[in-house]
């Protein structure tokens, strides 16, 4: 209680980093090391399966549905510069596109599941591939799901009138892990459709 | 403090009589070149770290006595000394170059071991790890036995080293007998291999040494350097198909019909399993349950009562049977040498 | 609830009723609070992890004895690991670092006290996962049992296959679980850290526990990590049919051990780098003068950080990899030697030209010193990787890696506890049992671990719940057990001690030590706010400032 007021000169001030960006990029941190391991497991076992549909044999290139997923970090990357112009509406649009978006990969993420597991024969106990694929691609799906969620329940809170101009700050560490799940995926992408094919 | 402790202990094993060490596990009675080239690196590495022990520890021990807090202290704080960028640099570049040191007494020793081209006249064995007992197969020998490694003892001047490669059928093991070499692990998918050379008749002990399940405890290793002769002899024998006497016809019959030939091998019958050890010279070993048990028949007739009162947690299973079915099994296995 | 037609003078007044109290503990999220309820936990799983071990080393006194059965055996030691790693040491420091940390940067709390308080439950959950497994399912062998795979749970071991029923999932679960506190946990401290420093605090102003605590915390975000990872891959084989280690469909066992280490060992740093926290908070008081060389320590401990992520195989050296491997691991497992040495140096610095006072904190980091050091150079042997084709899985692992968790964390830990007890509970510990404790602990801390090196170089490995005789195992196993005894009572004289003086120990004051961190500027126990007003510093020792207001530190930094 004593007074520790060694003080500090008037004209220096004192500017901290914001938590909640710091917080997001640590949990970022911590995402990145799971995925990475999850990725050095695709990698290890590219080639190593004893049997089964091999990768090039079932898998087809999802770039429809990747331009979808990546557009949604420009989209969301919109949406919260409107907001931080105070432009609500606008800000409404952007961020309803990117769930949108979000969920039409999603969907492309779903059917190519079902095409693979009913027609292709290939499910998580089928052999290394399936269950080095179905784990990763599953991880990134996770991710998106949540996110997506998270994205739902800001635009709940739109629709009811509590998102304003001075949340542009949340907004902005949201739109982080976004961009994070959009930055994995172009890794998951990269590794399952590229080089292990 | 343990180094010293350690360093005399290791020091004493050392200068001891090879042939009588303090034990006959010790890492510092080396009979073979792998373990006598870790041996080396272990005394340059004890002599180090000694040294940096006694050195480090004599300067803690002087700081702590003296600069106590004397009963006649004035109350006034001493000297406010942030730092020095010279001591730093000091104890920075000095243990750098012990660390260069050491990495590269490491590194000759690493190829020393690692890098050893196996010469022709070397003996083959597969190793292979079973939870809780050890397979050994002499492929170019056309041998197959558990348990009991035989290898033959190796000139200095005219080697004769064993290389083993190392399989599991199940989970890690680890092969180590210290006095032959460092432990190297039995990882199912994964084979590894190692050489030994030992230069002295003799038996060699040792044991699993990676957790492998109940009874990793028990899952022994005794090796048997033998010279060139009593080698060759042995390699031999094992070779022979199991002699059936009429005898032990009545517990021959039993052995094959109850479930014994699921898992077990007797040369030159219908038995032929593999889960567990082949039984073909059982008698040609000097204990049972990999180690667990000296080999004798009370000990075979418990192990088949009741292994679980000798090796509880082990894989076989107490076949049911009654004494007198017993004593005609035990009988027939006492037969097969 | 309120009964207000009648106001009753005392309603107001009335103490909280039991309820009341156990209502506020259960919902704080006062970092305080929460680094209390880390550490009652974790003396609870300590003692619960000390049992675990006496039993061990009672069925090891002799040869071949029966005390308890392998399965039983091997149950405890993968109990006691697990529970002391994840459940006493981890917790305890983390309880450390929540109270500790907002204190000494001028902070009212931590930067997301609700997280926190989430962490702490998860980790209290994990733990309580881990031991419902003694009771959780009943039917075959394992199934309703304790995990008894070692704490490092290797595959093919954890495959459904030799591990039947759920003790091995209650082992995965429990840490993925706590794992995700422990994350939490790194989240704030690194937020903390960086957003919440007070006005005139930089970086190069913080007291080193807060630097040392925020390296640690940045390990576990990079190390606990990979563990999540490989325990979620080890649900997929287990429950979905999957074969990441799956050595019959081409799976690897040697994979699992890579991802397995990647976490192990940071994790070890995690748990060391808080104890050189301790250390460099308490040798400075106690020798006089400020911590020698601040920049090289910092320098020091980021260096550790580094490069402790990169020496992870050298738990492998056995496994059969390329000699090429085998050197790198050397070179980075030794090179760690080399920022670790500088820290014991500048602490030695430390003292150097001090005034030593004897105060049971400073005993048990002076003990720390010398213990340490021992622990790195055995760790040093292990390094030299044919060396270590001897020491490794052997009981010199187990005497290397317990010098360092008990002769070098926990010690530290110990002065810990008596140099904060004062300003946690605002009341003084007895000095006179502080010394016994010191006494007894150290003397059967070195019967015990001093004496296990030497069955390792002859031969015993770890793990084995009997050995045979003949093997010149025996004595020294008997002397091992014996100094358990030792360690046991100097444990319930610690415990005594702080129960007692909670109790009846004289008031402490604000700053009993004379120290410099800005803890001891406010109360003991500090005020739910931490502070009055928010301070603002010039130096490393804002305290020595006030008191020198001469001589202030901040002309000489």
């Amino acid at each position: 209680m004593s007074a520790t007021s060694t003080t500090l000169p008037p004209e220096l001030e004192w500017k901290l980093p914001a938590r909640g960006q710091v917080g997001m990029s640590a949990l970022i941190g911590a995402e990145s090391a799971i995925f990475t391991i999850f990725v050095v497991a695709y990698l290890f076992y590219i080639g190593k399966s004893l049997s089964g549909p091999m990768p090039k044999d079932v898998l087809s290139v999802p770039i429809f549905y990747t331009i979808c997923l990546l557009s949604s970090s420009l989209t969301i990357h919109l949406a919260a510069r409107s907001l931080r112009g105070g432009k609500v509406r606008s800000f409404a649009a952007w961020w309803l596109l990117t769930i949108t978006l979000g969920a039409i990969f999603l969907y492309g993420t779903a059917s190519e599941w079902h095409r693979l597991i009913y027609k292709e024969g290939l499910t998580i106990t089928t052999n290394l591939f399936g269950t080095t694929y179905y784990s990763l691609v599953g991880l990134h799906g996770f991710h998106v799901i949540v996110g997506l969620l998270a994205l739902g329940s800001v635009m709940a809170f739109t629709i009811f009138g509590a998102v304003k101009h001075e949340h542009a700050e949340r907004i902005d560490v949201l739109s982080l892990y976004w961009h994070f799940v959009d930055a994995v995926w172009v890794v998951v992408f990269t590794v399952v459709y590229l080089i292990g094919r | 403090m343990s180094p010293v402790v350690v360093w005399i202990c290791g020091a004493t094993a050392a200068f001891a009589d090879t042939a009588q060490p303090l034990s006959p596990t010790s890492i510092f009675a080396p009979a073979s070149t792998p373990a006598k080239s870790i041996f080396g690196l272990s005394l340059f590495v004890l002599a180090v770290t000694g040294a940096i022990f006694l050195i480090v520890f004599a300067l803690l021990l002087y700081s702590v006595v003296k600069f106590r807090k004397r009963k006649n202290d004035d109350g006034r704080e001493p000297p406010q000394v942030y730092g020095s960028n010279q001591v730093e640099l000091a104890w920075t570049v000095i243990p750098v170059l012990i660390v260069v040191a050491l990495f590269m007494a490491t590194a000759r020793v690493i190829a020393s071991v690692q890098k050893t081209v196996r010469p022709d006249n070397a003996i083959e064995v597969v190793a292979i790890g079973h939870q809780f007992w050890w397979e050994y197969r002499y492929p170019t020998l056309g041998v197959v036995t558990a348990n009991e490694l035989h290898v033959p003892v190796s000139d200095e001047n005219h080697p004769t080293p064993t290389f083993i490669k190392l399989l599991s059928a199940d989970t890690d093991h680890s092969f180590w007998v210290p006095r032959l070499a460092g432990k190297t692990d039995l990882i199912p998918n994964h084979p590894n291999s190692m050489w030994i050379d030992p230069h002295d008749p003799g038996v060699y002990l040792g044991q699993c040494a990676q957790y492998c399940g109940t009874q990793h405890a028990k899952m022994l290793l005794r090796v048997y350097v033998q010279s060139q002769d009593e080698f060759a002899r042995w390699i031999q024998e094992q070779r022979q198909p199991a002699i059936a006497g009429d005898a032990v016809s009545q517990g021959q019959r039993i052995f094959e019909t109850t479930a014994c030939i699921n898992c077990h091998t007797v040369a030159g019958t219908v038995a032929n399993g593999r889960f567990g050890p082949d039984l073909t010279h059982l008698m040609s070993r000097d204990t049972i349950a990999a180690g667990a048990a000296k080999n004798t028949p009370e000990n075979l007739r418990q192990w088949i009562l009741s292994p679980a009162a000798i090796k509880p947690g082990s894989l076989m299973p107490a076949m049911q049977l009654s004494d007198a079915e017993l004593d005609a099994l035990t009988a027939y296995l006492e037969t097969l040498r | 609830m309120s009964t207000e037609s009648i106001a009753w003078p005392n309603t107001a007044a009335a103490s909280p009723s039991f309820v009341d109290h156990l209502h506020e503990w259960v919902t704080t999220v006062d970092h305080k609070r929460l680094g209390i309820l880390y550490i009652v936990y974790a003396l609870i799983f300590l003692v619960i992890g000390g049992i675990e071990a006496t039993v061990m080393r009672i069925q090891l006194i002799r040869p071949h004895n029966d005390f308890v059965s392998p399965q039983v055996f091997n149950r405890m030691f993968t109990m006691h690991g697990t529970t002391m790693i994840f459940f006493v040491v981890m917790p305890v420091l983390f309880g450390f670092a929540n109270y500790l940390i907002p204190l000494m940067i001028g902070a009212r709390d931590m930067a997301f006290p609700r997280l926190n308080a989430f962490s702490f439950w998860m980790t209290a959950f994990g733990g309580l996962l881990l031991y419902f497994s003694l009771v959780g399912a009943n039917g075959l062998y394992g199934a309703g049992n304790a995990p008894d795979v070692g704490w490092f749970a290797y595959a093919p071991l954890t495959s459904q296959t030799f591990s039947v029923g759920h003790s091995t999932d209650f082992w995965t679960l429990a840490l993925l679980v706590s794992g995700l506190g422990s994350i939490g946990t790194a989240i704030n401290i690194i937020a903390t850290v960086l957003c919440m420093r007070c006005p005139g605090m930089t970086l190069a102003k913080m007291p080193l526990f807060a630097w040392l605590n925020f390296v640690m915390a940045g390990l576990v975000i990079l190390a606990v990590s990979p563990l999540t990872a490989a325990q979620i891959m080890l649900v997929v084989d287990r429950y979905l049919g999957g074969h990441f280690f799956d050595t019959q469909a081409g799976g690897s066992a040697v994979i699992w051990m890579h991802f397995f280490w990647v976490f192990g060992h940071p994790e070890v740093y995690v748990l060391v780098l808080p104890a050189f926290a301790f250390a460099s908070e308490i040798i400075p008081v106690f020798s006089r003068k400020p911590i020698f060389g601040y920049p090289v320590m910092v320098g020091a401990t980021i260096a550790i950080g580094f490069i402790s992520m990169s020496v992870w195989a050298h738990h492998m050296f056995t496994v059969g990899m390329s000699a090429a491997a085998n050197n790198f691991f050397v070179i980075s497992t030794m090179a760690i030697a080399v920022p670790t040495g500088i820290k014991i140096f500048n602490w030695l610095g430390t003292m150097w030209g001090g005034k030593i006072e004897f105060k049971t904190p400073m005993l048990f980091c002076i003990a720390f010193l010398f213990q340490f050091l021992i622990a790195g150079l055995t760790g040093i042997m292990q390094g030299a990787a044919p060396f270590d084709w001897h020491l490794g899985n052997s009981y010199f692992v187990v005497a290397h890696f317990h010098y360092v968790i008990v002769g070098g964390i926990l010690f530290c830990l110990f002065g810990a506890f008596y140099y904060w007890f004062p300003k946690m509970s605002g009341k003084m510990y007895s000095e006179t049992l502080g010394k016994l404790h010191f006494w007894l602990f150290i003397v059967g801390f070195h019967m015990t671990f001093d004496f296990m090196h030497i069955p390792g170089l002859l031969g015993m490995p770890r793990r084995i719940y009997t050995y045979e005789p003949g093997r010149g195992w025996d004595t020294w196993n008997l002397v091992v057990t014996i100094g358990v005894f030792f360690q046991a009572a100097g444990i319930l004289v610690f415990l005594g001690n702080l129960i007692w003086s909670y109790f009846r120990g004289r008031p402490a004051g604000n700053d009993p030590w004379d120290a410099w961190t800005l803890e001891w500027s406010t109360n003991s126990p500090p005020p739910a706010y931490n502070f009055y007003t928010i301070p603002s510093v010039q130096s490393r020792r804002p305290l020595w400032d006030l008191k020198h207001p001469d001589d202030p530190d901040w002309k000489y930094e």
